[in-house]
């Protein structure tokens, strides 16, 4: 009420979205409430879970910090768009090898900060992985098996498939610039 | 019997769950949805003066605003579940929303609903409340006092319940030829499960009922106690709870919130949800420990334990949350005299109310307690006597030939062979070459210490007998239905309600392995009260050896009939037809000569019915309502290594080796992933974790900014062994394994730190034990290495 909306044009996960916004709403929000993509979770109110990490052009953010607003014309990768059944990216395969989940609730932020990582530090050693795990907080699994999970998908990926996978596909920028 | 029982078996529900397909609570979505969101107090101890929330009702997005006032003759108190028995116990009416008196800070005043979240929140900001402020009183000892403010008026002393049990007396003590005793503090927890509660209902105004989506642990009595609650037939309300982002027993009591939106679904016509933010989850959702307890021990000179005793003063917080005050007693006190053959003990314990947040299970619920003290005065004990821990626990700890044990407290340990535990674990940390070492660096001036506990746990809750004589007010035991489909696929309902703990796998393990068909083919369906029958849900680390067992036998069961109709098909006996690897066969016969049926087979005929043999019903399903006969009692040896730095006081944890017996194994990957997070739980508990109130009753670790939550590079790995010694009173011979980490790490973590500052002359610290808190302790010590 009385808020002035705004306009937000926005890739997500391949599919390009425009949606007319309260200025305040959260990224978060808009996935969940409005795209209905409930993978995205919200474990916390000040920024220190990871449970709502996603991808904002390539990059591991937290969808709590960000207004929705900020994302516009940019490209946003949820866990929806990590992976399919059929080809899961090597970060939830490793999760699910490893063991790296218990009640589940973490893992999305979890497993897209672990992309994030893997980006930046493809063959990161065990103190690299624990401490690049700094911004997520799981209260199941001990972060053992996560950190297992993350040396998986380490080896399990090559280099190119990290940047391929989680860079925006130029195309959908094209179509975003071209508007 | 096909191998599967017992292998590393990926998960089945995380296929759902790493692509973010599951279905936690706030996911929910339904036409019309309606938010909620609740105003609390400010004030930990204040009379409601005057609400008015008439500004709140002009926001046009809202739809609703209900006070204490509105609800108090349309929604039933929340009951108090567990109440032990000759306690004199006060359950005090709990009101969904405060009436007059707010008792803690996030106590309920109001609940707005909107047609939008963040409507509903702007409308919270239109409501005033005129409190007149009381004093506070935080802490239960203080609270026992004279002239503390008084929480409920009828409740005198702020005592809640006074409950004792065991036989030591004084005499025993104080002729003992050797008399430890010491005061420890259990400090408050916050169970902080990753996801917050949350609640959605939808009312059928024309049929009368009530679906439920919640965040549960145990649907069943969440439908139990909001019918009364509601005033809702039990048959006309449905809970779900598919996924459940952990609970860690925050999720087992039935909370103001989640009665209020029921209420508000019916009341208003629509859909309705509320979902916690963190902030309220640190406020409202129940918290754990915060015991304040004297501990004596009794022994010889040679290092012999003959008696214990325990004096526990339990914070209950502002009311009896549902299971509350089963945890300081009978979950803590039975289990007080460990693994050790202790000839007498006795516990004498208060509940006491506070202006804080209501205490409830937090993962291990009065076990963790009672491991702690004990694990800590053996080591006070050892040091009194000049011996080494280890050897003190060796000399005391029960015989692997004394099984069943019955102990001081009447409990009866079923099996164990804690000696062989012991063993490995010992040969994993290599403990002389230890001590050697810590010798040597302490002449450089560097600090080492290692730390062990030699647990039993008392788990599986539990017979149901034995629930109703220590006044638990359900039943224990578990039901399990397995639906065989005609093309032998099989679906199970099981009242158990998993949350992380992965049983959607082991259980299709269990029924893989008994009727020899892939896991693929069986689906567990759990957390849907119209789908099962009933169940008393996950907590107290009871689904595998009480859920698990309840499915067993009804798999069993299936095999029985199936038996039958094989025998049938083969034109033999019953007693002739033997069943393996999911083939009917005749006995004398390999398996492959032609006198053979398949599983598939014979199911297929029992649902054809073309032709079954006389008195054989159609259809193939098993039943069971599993009650079993005793508690299990899974058992180990933990040790911790850890180095404190002389310089800041921080540790710096260099090995953490685990060794447990949960009986047999059902899931090699998914029992050592249940030990590291219970691990990681003790060690938060004993390193950095921590609630504090101030004087007002203020919660000054309210979010994860202030309330320490262990992260990845806190902790090394983690090395974990087993031991399996079969549970003798269940068909599988399994145990639970939900709980020892968090049991056995966090005495065995400040074990290890007091070793290390045994230079300094330290006895005991507070937990947790934070960097300053052990530096403070070695400028006052003397360095006497
Ligand atoms: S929900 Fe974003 S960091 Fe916790
Ligand atoms: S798996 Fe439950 S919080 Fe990480």
């Amino acid at each position: 009420m009385g808020m002035k909306e705004t306009q937000v044009t926005v890739n997500v996960n391949g599919k390009l979205h425009s949606l007319t916004v309260e200025p305040r709403l959260l990224l978060v929000h808009m996935l969940r409430e409005k795209l209905l993509l409930s993978g995205t979770h919200i474990g916390c109110d000040t920024s220190q879970c990871g449970a709502c990490t996603v991808l904002l052009d390539g990059r591991a953010v937290k969808s709590c910090t960000v207004l929705a607003v900020q994302a516009h014309e940019k490209t946003v990768t949820t866990v929806e768009g990590l992976g399919t059944m059929e080809q899961l990216h090597p970060v939830q395969e490793g999760f699910w090898e490893k063991h790296g989940l218990q009640c589940g609730f973490c893992t999305p932020g979890v497993m897209m900060t672990a992309v994030g990582l893997l980006q930046q530090n493809p063959h990161p050693t065990e103190a690299e992985i624990r401490h690049g795990l700094e911004g997520v907080i799981c209260r199941c699994t001990g972060y053992q098996n996560i950190v297992r999970a993350v040396q998986y998908a380490a080896s399990h990926t090559e280099t190119s498939a990290i940047d391929s996978e989680v860079a925006a596909p130029d195309i959908v920028r094209d179509v975003i610039e071209g508007r | 019997m096909s191998g599967v029982f017992g292998s590393k078996v990926k998960r089945k529900e995380d296929p759902r769950l790493i692509t973010g397909q599951g279905t936690y609570t706030d996911d929910v979505k339904l036409p019309n949805l309606a938010h909620a969101a609740i105003l609390r107090s400010p004030y930990a101890h204040a009379v409601i003066k005057r609400v008015d929330v008439s500004k709140a009702l002009e926001h046009p997005s809202v739809l609703a605003v209900f006070t204490g006032k509105d609800i108090v003759q349309k929604i039933g108190p929340i009951p108090t579940a567990w109440l032990p028995p000759d306690s004199d116990i006060k359950t005090t009416a709990h009101y969904a929303l405060a009436i007059d008196k707010v008792r803690y800070v996030g106590d309920g005043v109001a609940m707005v609903v909107a047609d939008d979240l963040y409507a509903a929140k702007d409308a919270l900001e239109l409501i005033t409340v005129e409190y007149e402020v009381l004093p506070a009183v935080v802490n239960q000892e203080a609270a026992m006092g004279k002239m503390a403010p008084v929480v409920h008026e009828d409740a005198p002393n702020n005592v809640a319940f006074h409950w004792q049990a065991g036989d030591a007396t004084d005499e025993m003590f104080a002729n003992a030829p050797v008399h430890v005793s010491h005061r420890f503090v259990q400090q408050r927890l916050i169970p902080n499960a990753m996801e917050p509660r949350s609640s959605v209902a939808q009312y059928n105004a024309s049929t009368g009922s009530l679906t439920m989506w919640l965040t549960s642990q145990n649907p069943h009595i969440h439908r139990l106690l909001l019918s009364g609650i509601l005033g809702l037939p039990e048959h006309h309300i449905r809970i779900l709870a598919i996924d459940v982002g952990g609970g860690f027993g925050s999720k087992i009591a039935c909370y103001p919130d989640e009665a209020l939106v029921g209420f508000a679904a019916m009341e208003l016509g629509v859909p309705v949800k509320w979902t916690e933010e963190r902030r309220e989850n640190f406020l409202v959702t129940t918290h754990g420990r915060d015991m304040i307890l004297d501990v004596e021990v009794a022994g010889e000179a040679d290092g012999t334990l003959t008696a214990i005793r325990v004096h526990n003063i339990a914070n209950m917080g502002a009311y009896l949350s549902t299971a509350g005050p089963g945890v300081p007693t009978i979950l803590f006190g039975l289990i007080v005299p460990g693994a050790y053959r202790f000839a007498h003990a006795k516990v004498d314990v208060y509940g006491v109310f506070t202006n804080t947040t209501p205490t409830d299970a937090y993962r291990g619920a009065g076990r963790p307690e009672a491991t702690y003290v004990l694990e800590r005065i053996v080591d006070l004990f050892a040091l009194e006597l000049g011996m080494d821990p280890v050897e003190v626990r060796r000399k005391n700890l029960i015989g692997a030939d004394e099984f069943p044990y019955h102990t001081a407290l009447g409990l009866e340990y079923d099996s164990g062979n804690y000696q062989q535990s012991l063993d490995k674990a010992l040969g994993m940390v290599k403990y002389e070459e230890f001590r050697q070492e810590q010798e040597e660096l302490r002449s450089q001036g560097r600090y080492i210490g290692i730390g062990c506990t030699t647990y039993v746990e008392i788990c599986g809750l539990g017979p149901s007998q034995v629930a109703g004589a220590v006044g638990f007010q359900g039943g224990l035991w578990e039901s399990s239905t397995v639906r065989v489909h005609p093309t032998g696929k099989v679906t199970v309902f099981t009242g158990a309600s998993p949350h992380g703990q992965g049983e959607e796998t082991t259980f299709a393990q269990i029924v893989g392995d008994r009727l020899g068909i892939p896991i693929d083919d069986v689906e567990i369906v759990h957390g849907d009260t119209d789908r099962i029958a009933m169940g008393w849900g996950t907590y107290g680390s009871r689904t595998t050896p009480v859920g698990g067992n309840a499915l067993a036998i009804a798999v069993d069961r299936v095999i029985e009939k199936a038996r039958k109709i094989a025998a049938h098909m083969l034109e033999a006996s019953e007693a002739e037809v033997e069943f393996q690897n999911g083939i009917f066969y005749i006995s004398g016969h390999e398996s492959g000569t032609v006198r053979q049926v398949t599983f598939q087979e014979v199911v297929l005929q029992a649902y054809l019915a073309w032709n079954l043999p006389a008195g054989v019903e159609p259809g193939l399903e098993g039943h069971s309502f599993y009650d079993p006969v005793n508690f299990v009692y899974p058992f180990g040896s933990h040790f911790c290594m850890v180095e404190v730095d002389r310089e800041t006081g921080e540790i710096a944890i260099l090995r953490y080796v685990a060794v447990d017996d949960c009986g047999r194994v059902i899931n090699p990957m998914i029992a050592e992933g249940q030990v590291h997070g219970g691990i990681a739980q003790g060690i938060g508990q004993a390193l950095w974790e921590g609630a504090v109130y101030d004087d007002r009753g203020q919660l000054l670790t309210g979010t994860f900014m202030d309330y320490a939550m262990p992260k990845a590079h806190f902790f090394p790995e983690f090395e974990t062994a087993f031991t399996e010694t079969p549970a003798p009173q269940n068909l599988l011979g399994v145990k639970g394994i939900g709980e020892t980490g968090t049991i056995a790490s966090t005495p065995a973590v400040v074990n290890a730190v007091i070793d290390a500052l045994r230079p300094f002359g330290v006895r005991d610290l507070d937990m947790p034990l934070t960097p300053e808190k052990v530096w403070q302790a070695m400028q006052k010590g003397s360095v006497s290495a």
